[in-house]
């Protein structure tokens, strides 16, 4: 039913075009629908499935942090921030093909933008604090965006590094406003009584403040990818391939290449700034040695891992992020290795990890389920003509 | 579920206190109830704490750029805790000591110590390792009541008992430090034309402030360096033209080795000042090693530097407390020598022994944080000063003194001095130098 959204998912289409749709993205080009097969119990309409989905996923992360115990509910607001930001990144190089290492620094805008409100004598509300920082981080997107767009590859990656390494520095430079290096602390928003009554009456469990953050965290994370993964199907999600697959045939087809670019920078740029708010409030301190090149990499081997330009991949590799280093230590600990050795061993096993997945999964994890899928189905269909 | 059943817990064990405290109500004029006696029994007083067991958390950089020298402190912990262990614990309970990385990462350190918290439930945290990292979990551990003793960075932030009840400090903070160094340099090297080198941070800002009460007519140029640019030429070639014969360095080990090697290769040779920090020649040895690529084999270009000392090294292997280092160390059977790095986790170990003794045989977290408050200024330890706690000081030592590094070893130049933060007189302590306890644990009397 659904081929025709989807030319690039069937072999044929893909070999029609010379040098493009890689196996890296195939994450990203077979539709939300199509993944439930041709019996689906979904609706048809793009959003109502969506919204659907968040309803579902939205009950499911009730379930979820109320069945948990806080600690759990604790490291679920690290997820939904590497989420957020890694959920970004992979609309920008999973659909758009661009790459961005600065993406540790966008967060850190929004991360200072929400510590520097919310420290303010009457606080605005939470959400104007989040949407200002959004807004912030958009336009400091918008204009490496526009840098962005004349770049391709190593250039761009260059130039986004020098982002990453380069803006934290601020923080050290306007010491008296921005806290220098030992940081801003952020002071936790009140929670509203409302809140304390539906916990109490749904659980019956003392809604902490390590709650309350908890369910902002998820709050911001479905609303985030509700609206990514609409974009993503809409006429804006297929310009965006279009771009990165084809950029001669795009412009032909009255594409403009460069305006796309720096929308999708901009997209992007958005959702890092709503992660760093959210990390702003999980971390509870924005200080520049929070912000290193490391987060913008690791971000990058999250979507990687996950499988470039899905959604879930991004949450996949976030939760991988978070849950994967606590494992491999425990692991390393019930070895009977000291704590050191185990901090060690958590980097090598996750840069093994990498590396198989590349070799072995270059799509990434959702991408290559998604990809043995779609082969085994395209086998019983051509054997059903033969026979 | 686990929360209410852990509420139900304390409820019985309430109920127990009560009821052994009225069994025993009889007996106690007897006087049996000194020296932490063995009339009552042990009880699961509070989160962490069981009857035979106390759990304590601490987040350290074990790997990463800040590790070198650091990943020694918890080791050197470890080797003391269980000595203490071996020896019967504290109040018959074992400490299980639990330590994690953070990478010096704030966002790592808020995210190990909520599973400290939340997951492990330790009793307290101890030894939180650096100003930023920290500085990401106090507000966490203090909305929750978690104890946050010892900090180890000279940060003022963590001496602020009205926000932080329950953060304490532990070694001299930075002013102090300053206030010392510029004492002493006014003292001795009255017509030194003094230069200021230091990290851009409030580590630099704070020691800055403190020697300036004494030089400020002797300074003729202060450089800032921002941590992770290692190229320090500009600043060092500033101070040298600025004709600066005497450094004062606030800083890190990592750039005591790189302003030696610059002003190696600008030929500049004033008297060198590095702060407490700075000047572990052991480690700034091997990292000159590392950076010269091997063309300054060992810390003899330290020779003759000035710095500050607070507690016992390795330097002074006669010491009584390094001795008992030494020995427990080599009992606890780990890879690798005694260094100063262990021997501060040791000496910040034995501080948190005391706490636990002087909070009583039953603690909550709250007399935990009481029994610092009230009996920590009297504690004896391996502290050449008296630590600064009360009910409204969380500050911890509150003095050192002005040391000669001589290869490996330093010889002192003055006797301890102590101060307090602000204008506070510095005086001479007068105080005979301590010694460890015979069987090498201390034995504190509980303040309630």
């Amino acid at each position: 039913m659904s081929d025709l959204q989807t030319p690039a998912s069937s072999p044929t289409a893909g070999a029609a075009t010379s040098d493009a749709p890689s196996t890296a993205t195939a994450a990203s080009n077979a539709s939300s629908a199509q993944a439930a097969g041709g019996r689906t119990f979904l609706p048809r309409n793009t959003l109502l499935r969506h919204l659907l989905v968040l309803v579902l996923c939205a009950v499911g992360a009730v379930v979820l942090l109320e069945t948990t115990d806080l600690g759990f509910n604790a490291q679920v607001g690290y997820v939904a921030f590497y989420a957020i930001a890694a959920g970004g990144l992979t609309v920008l190089t999973g659909l758009n093909g661009q790459i961005s290492l600065g993406h540790g620094a966008l967060m850190a805008v929004g991360a200072y933008t929400t510590a520097l409100l919310l420290d303010a004598e009457e606080p605005l509300p939470l959400v104007v604090v989040f949407l200002a920082a959004v807004a912030l981080t958009s336009l400091v997107g918008a204009i490496v965006g526009v840098a962005a767009a004349r770049l391709h590859g190593p250039y761009l990656a260059g130039a986004t590094l020098a982002l990453a390494v380069g803006l934290p520095g601020l923080a050290l430079y306007y010491r008296s406003f921005l806290g220098g290096e030992q940081g801003l602390t952020v002071s936790s928003p009140d929670r509203p009584e409302w809140f304390t009554d539906v916990i109490r009456s749904l659980s019956g469990g003392s809604p902490s403040g390590v709650k309350w953050i908890a369910y902002i965290s998820v709050a911001c994370l479905l609303i985030t990818y509700f609206l990514l993964a609409n974009l993503m199907r809409s006429r804006v999600g297929r310009t965006w391939r279009a771009v990165r697959d084809q950029e001669v045939a795009a412009e032909l087809a009255g594409i403009d290449l460069g305006r796309w670019r720096v929308l999708a920078f901009v997209v992007s740029a958005a959702a890092a700034g709503l992660a760093g708010a959210v990390l702003a409030l999980v971390v509870r301190l924005t200080a520049p040695t929070g912000f290193t090149i490391v987060l913008s990499l690791s971000l990058l081997t999250a979507i990687v891992i996950g499988g470039l330009g899905s959604l879930l991949g991004a949450l996949i590799g976030a939760a991988l992020l978070v849950f994967l280093p606590r494992v491999l230590r425990d692991a390393g600990e019930s070895l009977d290795m000291d704590a050191a050795q185990a901090a060690e061993i958590s980097y090598v096993v996750y840069g093994v990890i990498l590396v198989l997945v590349m070799l072995f999964a270059p799509a990434g994890l959702v991408g290559s389920i998604r990809l043995a899928w779609m082969k085994q189905r395209a086998r019983r269909a051509a054997g059903g003509t033969t026979r | 579920m686990t929360r209410s059943s852990r509420r139900l817990v304390s409820f019985v064990a309430a109920a127990t206190v009560a009821t052994t405290l009225a069994a025993c109500g009889g007996g106690d004029s007897g006087g049996g109830g000194g020296g932490g006696g063995g009339s009552e029994e042990n009880e699961a007083s509070d989160v962490g704490i069981t009857e035979d067991t106390i759990k304590l958390g601490a987040h350290y950089p074990l790997t990463g750029v800040a590790a070198p020298g650091y990943s020694e402190i918890p080791t050197g912990v470890q080797a003391y805790f269980d000595f203490v262990n071996a020896n019967g614990g504290v109040n018959g309970r074992q400490i299980e000591f639990t330590y994690r990385d953070d990478a010096y990462n704030p966002t790592n350190t808020s995210q190990i110590v909520n599973q400290l918290v939340l997951e492990d439930e330790v009793f307290a945290i101890m030894g939180g390792l650096g100003t930023p990292t920290h500085n990401a979990v106090t507000d966490f551990l203090n909305s929750e009541g978690v104890p946050d003793l010892f900090v180890a960075s000279g940060s003022r932030l963590w001496d602020d008992p009205e926000e932080k009840p329950y953060t304490f400090g532990w070694q001299p903070d930075y002013e102090i430090e300053g206030k010392i160094i510029g004492q002493y340099v006014a003292e001795n090297f009255p017509d030194a034309k003094v230069g200021l080198f230091l990290q851009g941070d409030d580590f630099g800002e704070d020691g800055a402030a403190g020697a300036r009460q004494f030089l400020e007519d002797q300074i003729v140029e202060e450089q800032t360096y921002v941590p992770g640019n290692t190229d320090v030429r500009p600043q060092i070639s500033a101070l040298q033209a600025a004709g600066a014969d005497l450094v004062l360095g606030f800083n890190v080990p990592s750039y005591t080795a790189l302003s030696q090697l610059t002003a190696l290769q600008l030929g500049y040779d004033p008297q060198w000042f590095y702060s407490n920090v700075g000047s572990d020649p052991a480690l700034v040895g091997a990292l000159l090693a590392r950076f010269s690529e091997g063309q300054v084999s060992d810390a003899s270009l330290l020779d003759g530097v000035l710095t500050t000392e607070y507690i016992p090294g390795v330097d002074t292997p006669d010491n009584p407390w390094t001795q008992l280092w030494q020995r427990a160390w080599e009992e606890s059977g780990q890879e690798g020598e005694l260094t100063n790095f262990r021997a501060y986790g040791m000496s910040q170990a034995y501080t948190m022994v005391q706490a636990l003794q002087s909070a009583g045989q039953n603690p909550t977290r709250d007399d935990l944080v009481a029994a610092v408050e009230q009996a920590g200024s009297e504690w004896e330890g391996p502290g050449f000063a008296p630590f600064r706690y009360s009910e409204d000081k969380h500050a911890g030592y509150s003095g050192m003194l002005v040391s000669r590094i001589t290869g490996t070893t330093a010889e002192d130049l003055t006797p301890v001095l102590v101060t307090d933060n602000g204008d506070a007189e510095i005086e001479e302590l007068d105080r005979e130098a301590t010694t460890p306890p015979e069987s090498g644990v201390p034995d504190e009397e509980p303040i309630n």
